[in-house]
């Protein structure tokens, strides 16, 4: 039995708490509070005790869905980036890149969020990103 | 926030406006309790009476949306009794006169009569702010979500800069942050005006910088806010819309107007760990990888940026953000070949030089680094504006008071306010499904007064309808002696009973375009 504990940051509020996750076996078991993290000091709320709740769901997405005539079919992975770059191509041709919109996550890493904004601004070339944070 | 956590158990007061710590950021109210435990004086204004309103020296309930009245109001006391910090207002500061003369007309005897505050407690508040140096001001959301948001923000400054509490430790003012990263969010360019730390799109130099280091021009006219978007897809200018890791559907105000402006997309892409309301709606579904399934940063309230590790491998064919982010661009014709998150990190902190170019993976570590840190041997910042304001001196601004855009009358007679409860957390795609949450929360309900309630013939657990001029919902009642009559609480995390029925996505603030979650004109009544 292989067990580990993975430091990281509960994902749950703007606090930043630090957590273990608890890992037995290359299964997410549990989380606990980081006893010397200067946030939270070895204490964490109801939400944080239950982080590994919502990662381990039943209804976690598990594939890339396409939806034809109303409803999801599974795809794999190159399908559904080639199907989505295709239709973002053409409405950028036919429209212009300001009749795309981009909004990133607040729950997001400060890395996806670099990458979003750059996707926007690089790749689509509009300034049409935003986020969450009004809301 | 100005300050940090640590900050907090070192203040003489504690003043929180518009955030419901205990249920929202129970770590941080924590250190409320830890402060006022040790000594430290505490004054919570909320239109609620919340947790912490049962632990405090001073405790008032404004009326929804008197912010910048009740704020004036104190600062008024302040000054006629010359508690006033002189000093620090000659040598840091600027347009105190301007300030100065708007306060005269905000006698705590008018304050009262907008607020609904006794005018003996606005001065019992001013006192106790004044008089217990440092003094740290903290806010969330109840202050934000109004057409009046920046003015309430620049009223949280005007008082803390007032009486010298901005730039010292133990005082400072301090948003409380809704989101995991929404502070990394906006540190990175999530922002249509702004790319990293904040350099505007529009400044030449800034803009030059980045079309360099990405190899393609970049549009240097600021884009459209999220508030803005909507509009734009009614309009039809907007025809696609790439949505990660958020939930609009249910967190974007007035539902039957968004889902009108959804419709009318030729394309929308999410992605998301679940199917949440904005999935089911979407053309395309990505699933992405959860927090424990990758390897980042978050950055903090308190900007502390720290890392997140990867614990599992992620369930199914999901994949990180970021991942699949390089592919789209790879099959859009700009190759994005990173090969881990260190790389992007390694990249973004180059690009930005005044706030996290100090820090690197190895640096973080466990604990993390605070911003601004430019560079490899700075020990990062635990408080702002320490020698002087990060513009040169701290500017007062002179604000009147406005009414929310919409307040009761005889067809909605009722206040709505908005918020999170202590077991969900936003759209509670996340915490629904986890057991133990669900558990503590199952439902969604409105908070009534129980003389509202007898008015209207209802008991706990009885459904209600209730209506504004968006739409309206039906949902069951729960009695709560805490919230003045008159007033209604609605949960925003129950996508059966939402809230944005009834708000309106008119109602926005003109500069943060923020719309105002926390006021609403509703009327109530027994479901038949």
């Amino acid at each position: 039995m292989e067990c580990k504990f993975v430091p990281s940051v509960c994902s749950y509020c703007g606090t930043g708490c630090g957590i273990l996750f608890q890992v037995v076996d290359g299964r997410l078991i549990g989380t606990l509070p980081m006893k010397t993290h200067p946030v939270n000091q070895g204490k964490l709320c109801i939400k944080g005790w239950n982080l590994h709740e919502h990662i381990n769901s039943e209804l976690r997405l598990k594939n890339p869905l396409i939806k034809t005539f109303g409803r999801f079919s599974r795809v794999n992975w190159d399908t559904a980036i080639r199907y989505t770059a295709d239709r973002l191509q053409k409405i950028i041709k036919k429209h212009g890149p300001d009749s795309v919109g981009v909004l990133v996550s607040a729950k997001a890493t400060n890395e996806e969020n670099y990458l979003a904004q750059k996707f926007a601004r690089a790749v689509i070339g509009t300034n049409n990103v935003d986020h969450c944070a009004r809301l | 926030m100005t300050n940090s956590y640590d900050d907090l158990e070192g203040a003489g007061c504690i003043f929180v406006i518009g955030s419901n710590t205990t249920a929202c950021h129970p770590l941080i109210a924590r250190r409320i309790y830890k402060a006022k435990e040790r000594g430290a004086k505490l004054i919570v204004a909320d239109p609620r009476g919340i947790q912490l309103s049962h632990m405090a020296n001073v405790s008032v309930n404004h009326r929804m949306g008197s912010d910048v009245a009740l704020l004036n109001g104190m600062m008024h006391v302040i000054c006629k009794n010359g508690w006033q910090a002189a000093d620090y207002i000659n040598s840091r500061t600027e347009n105190a006169e301007a300030l100065f003369a708007v306060l005269d007309a905000y006698t705590p005897e008018r304050v009262q009569a907008i607020t609904g505050v006794k005018a003996g407690d606005i001065e019992l508040m001013a006192e106790t702010y004044a008089q217990n140096s440092p003094a740290a001001l903290l806010y969330a959301m109840g202050i934000t979500q109004h057409t009046t948001g920046v003015d309430n923000v620049k009223s949280c400054c005007n008082l803390a800069m007032l009486c010298g509490n901005v730039g010292v430790a133990g005082g400072g003012v301090n948003p409380l942050r809704g989101q995991n990263n929404v502070q990394g969010a906006c540190d990175m360019g999530g922002l249509p005006n702004v790319f990293t730390g904040y350099q505007p799109v529009s400044d030449a130099d800034a803009n030059a910088k980045f079309s360099e280091a990405w190899g393609r021009p970049l549009p240097d006219k600021p884009g459209l806010t999220i508030s803005d978007m909507v509009p734009a897809m009614l309009d039809g200018k907007i025809k696609a819309l790439y949505v990660i890791g958020e939930n609009p559907k249910l967190s974007d105000p007035d539902w039957n107007h968004f889902n009108h402006a959804l419709n009318n997309l030729e394309l929308l892409v999410a992605q998301d760990l679940f199917l949440s309301e904005t999935a089911q709606v979407a053309d395309v579904v990505f699933p992405a990888a959860s927090v424990a399934e990758k390897n980042g940063t978050f950055t903090n309230s308190e900007r502390r940026c720290a890392r997140i590790n990867k614990a599992i491998e992620p369930v199914g064919n999901a994949l990180a953000d970021w991942r699949i982010i390089s592919r789209l661009a790879t099959a859009m014709d700009y190759p994005m070949n990173y090969g881990s998150a260190g790389e992007i990190f390694e990249e973004m902190r180059a690009l930005t030089p005044k706030s996290y170019a100090g820090m690197t993976y190895e640096r973080l570590g466990i604990n993390g680094l605070q911003w601004p840190c430019p560079d490899t041997e700075h020990p990062g910042t635990p408080y702002l504006h320490s020698e002087q304001f990060a513009r040169g001196k701290g500017k007062f601004h002179a604000i009147e008071y406005q009414d929310p855009a919409e307040m009761p009358d005889a067809d909605y007679p009722y206040f709505l306010t908005t918020g999170r409860v202590f077991a969900h957390y936003h759209t509670g795609t996340m915490t629904r499904v986890s057991k133990h949450l669900d558990h503590e929360a199952p439902f969604g309900y409105v908070d009534i007064n129980p003389l509202d309630a007898r008015n209207i013939k209802v008991g706990e657990g009885d459904p209600v309808v209730l209506s504004s001029r968006r739409g309206e919902m039906e949902v069951a009642v729960r009695l709560n002696e805490k919230l003045p009559p008159g007033s209604l609480f609605l949960p925003i995390h129950f996508g059966e009973s939402a809230a944005n029925l009834l708000t309106s996505s008119e109602a926005l603030d003109p500069l943060a375009k923020i719309p105002e979650f926390k006021v609403s004109a509703v009327q109530v009544c027994r479901a038949s």
